[in-house]
């Protein structure tokens, strides 16, 4: 066990610096670089000024020791100077992930308490209106943009229930704890969409998968009451998958979270990286990118560890 | 070992068909024809593909034109869906925007097909130092979460539609190559491709005669899931702003102009997200009912 685990975090290394790699070679894919950005509002400079541009930001160095003394910085913790602000990025990042993070586990939780009853019900109540209910429901919410579902929600909410959920902004759990969690109540709802629907077909697919086994014929053979057939023998299994896909869900979730920021107002890590990208301030937009990408890495990481621990019939070498 | 790293990086992307057995084709369209679900899809699709096709025929008026004097209306008798905040007439923009969106979805989706199978037919067939190289540049790939990567790339390349489509088509190729190389490495073992190396075939004719044929199933299945994503990514991008430029009717570009003035007309919004609806569910449908058609033993 402490062997995969072991194992499974080494494999973590050199995805995390192909990631770096990746989003290094980002800042190369731009038109010009990195100095005709900044000097794109400057108007004309000289060649003199230009050069020396250049050597500050180590563009004279050829591309492999460009990258190796970015990493080098980056591992030291330093991630550059915001090109507008002037101001140092990490700190910034650091203040604006738990506002994504918050917001992508809650689309999480809200996801998962729909997903796993409603495709409970479906797959036991497998070909009656109710699983036709569910399963429509479940190709709608693949179907929805979530964008469009944030806006029909904010409408909704401004319209008929004004001031029941606020429609923008954030509040720090720190300041209001139930003011956090109503304040990206809407946005987890409308991230939380797909999520809920991916997860509702594979918690039905692995129900009916897992209701066809030996094991529920014999618990039931033996007057095992159905509730107890269900959830004791029949979830816990086919939860499994659920648990696996969840995890790699996680990834969609950071994604998604980017454009529902965006709609909300909340000062996460997305708009960062929507504003880097509008403003041309690419390092910003490197530090966001490369900290929602690892943070994926590492949620995978952990889904797979405790994978190890909580499923005994696979074995680990 | 089961690790995330097997698993492609976004359940969006995992929904992807294996399909062990190629049945025959006759009977594979008569499970199709016969699966309701399916059939709604295809009618989706058929309406949003006609109304690409026929746009300047089917839209009663320029999507472009600016009409002052009727800004924001509501569906009206000469306005069937309403009209925008420049008083452009939004059925038109709608029918226009299928265009749009089935040009980026298509081009995107055909270049993730053409650059994912080519490596996942080499990857898995050649196998050894290649593929393990494949291999590990499509795990960084799938490492970011596929939206923020098409993100980047746009904001690197600049917006607009060509870059747009690179991006989306950048984004959905290691799920092609994944597919393309573990039905190749099945494949090959199998005695029919023994058979055509001794009878000196090369090795581009066995790709090409005897292993793409059977990699097709699960391709075809793979991309009516991935136009669904496609058209869904172009949307959010150019919901953006980094997608399709104004005044481009492009869906995404219209919920994201609209979505502004929301509070004091819901249509421009609500008519271009109804519209994406219509064309993701319509692929989400087919694809699914495809995937059925060849494998029902996945059928529910």
């Amino acid at each position: 066990m402490i062997r995969y685990i072991a194992r499974r975090t080494l494999l973590v290394v050199p995805v995390l610096i192909g990631l770096s790699f990746v989003v290094f070679l980002m800042l190369r894919l731009i038109p010009g670089d990195v100095v005709d950005v900044i000097l794109g509002s400057e108007g004309s400079a000289s060649p003199e000024r230009l050069a020396e541009l250049r050597k500050i930001f180590g563009l004279d160095q050829p591309l492999p020791q460009q990258y190796v003394a970015w990493l080098a910085s980056l591992l030291s913790g330093d991630f550059g100077r915001s090109i507008r602000t002037s101001r140092p990025i990490l700190p910034d990042v650091l203040a604006r992930l738990p506002v994504t993070y918050q917001l992508a586990a809650m689309a999480m939780v809200v996801s998962l308490v729909l997903a796993v009853p409603l495709g409970v019900v479906s797959s036991v109540k497998r070909s009656t209106g109710v699983d036709a209910c569910v399963r429509v429901l479940g190709l709608l919410g693949l179907s929805i943009p979530n964008f469009w579902l944030a806006s029909m929600l904010i409408l909704l909410v401004s319209q008929h229930f004004r001031g029941a959920l606020p429609t923008y902004g954030y509040v720090s759990p720190d300041q209001d704890l139930l003011g956090s969690f109503r304040s990206l109540l809407l946005p987890a709802f409308a991230l939380a969409a797909a999520n809920m629907a991916i997860l509702m077909r594979m918690t039905r697919s692995s129900m009916l998968e897992v209701l066809r086994q030996e094991y529920v014929l014999t618990a039931r053979a033996k007057g095992l009451v159905e509730r107890l057939v269900l959830y004791r023998h029949a979830l816990r299994n086919a939860l499994i998958p659920v648990v696996t896909v969840a995890g790699v869900q996680v990834g969609y979730l950071l994604g998604g979270a980017v454009i529902i920021e965006q709609i909300f107002a909340l000062p996460g890590l997305g708009t960062l990286v929507l504003n880097g990208i509008s403003q041309r301030d690419y390092p910003v937009v490197q530090a966001g990118m490369l900290f929602i990408a690892a943070s994926f890495v590492l949620v995978n990481l952990a889904v797979d560890v405790l994978y190890a621990y909580l499923d005994p019939k696979i074995h680990y070498g | 070992m089961v690790s995330a790293a097997n698993l492609p990086a976004a359940a969006e992307r995992t929904r992807v068909a294996v399909i062990a057995i190629a049945p025959r084709r006759g009977q594979v369209w008569r499970r199709l024809v016969h699966n309701q679900l399916a059939v709604a899809g295809a009618l989706m699709l058929s309406a949003v593909i006609l109304a690409a096709i026929f746009a300047p025929q089917l839209a009663p008026l320029d999507p472009l034109e600016m009409n002052p004097t009727h800004l924001l209306e509501a569906p009206s008798q000469s306005h069937w869906l309403g009209t925008d905040e420049f008083g452009r007439d939004i059925l038109s923009r709608v029918i226009w925007g299928a265009r749009i969106s089935l040009y980026v979805g298509g081009i995107a989706v055909t270049i993730a097909v053409g650059a994912g199978v080519s490596l996942g037919l080499v990857s898995g067939y050649y196998g050894g130092l290649l593929d393990e190289l494949i291999a590990r540049v499509l795990d960084v790939v799938f490492a970011f979460p596929s939206i923020l990567l098409a993100l980047g790339i746009v904001g690197a390349l600049g917006p607009g539609l060509t870059n747009t489509m690179l991006a989306i088509g950048i984004v959905y190729t290691p799920v092609y190559a994944r597919l393309t190389r573990g039905t190749t490495l099945s494949i090959r073992q199998r005695e029919f491709v023994a058979a055509a190396t001794l009878s000196g075939a090369n090795d581009l004719r066995i790709l090409r005669r005897h292993i793409l044929p059977n990699v097709a199933a699960p391709l075809i299945v793979q991309t009516s899931l991935s136009l669904s994503l496609a058209i869904l990514a172009e949307a959010s991008l150019s919901f953006l702003g980094l997608g399709t430029q104004p005044p481009d009717p492009s869906w995404g570009t219209m919920v994201n102009t609209g979505q502004r003035l929301i509070e004091l007309s819901p249509w421009p919004v609500v008519f271009p997200g109804l519209a994406i609806i219509v064309a993701v569910l319509g692929f989400n449908l087919l694809g699914d009912g495809i995937r059925d058609a060849f494998d029902p033993r996945l059928a529910a």
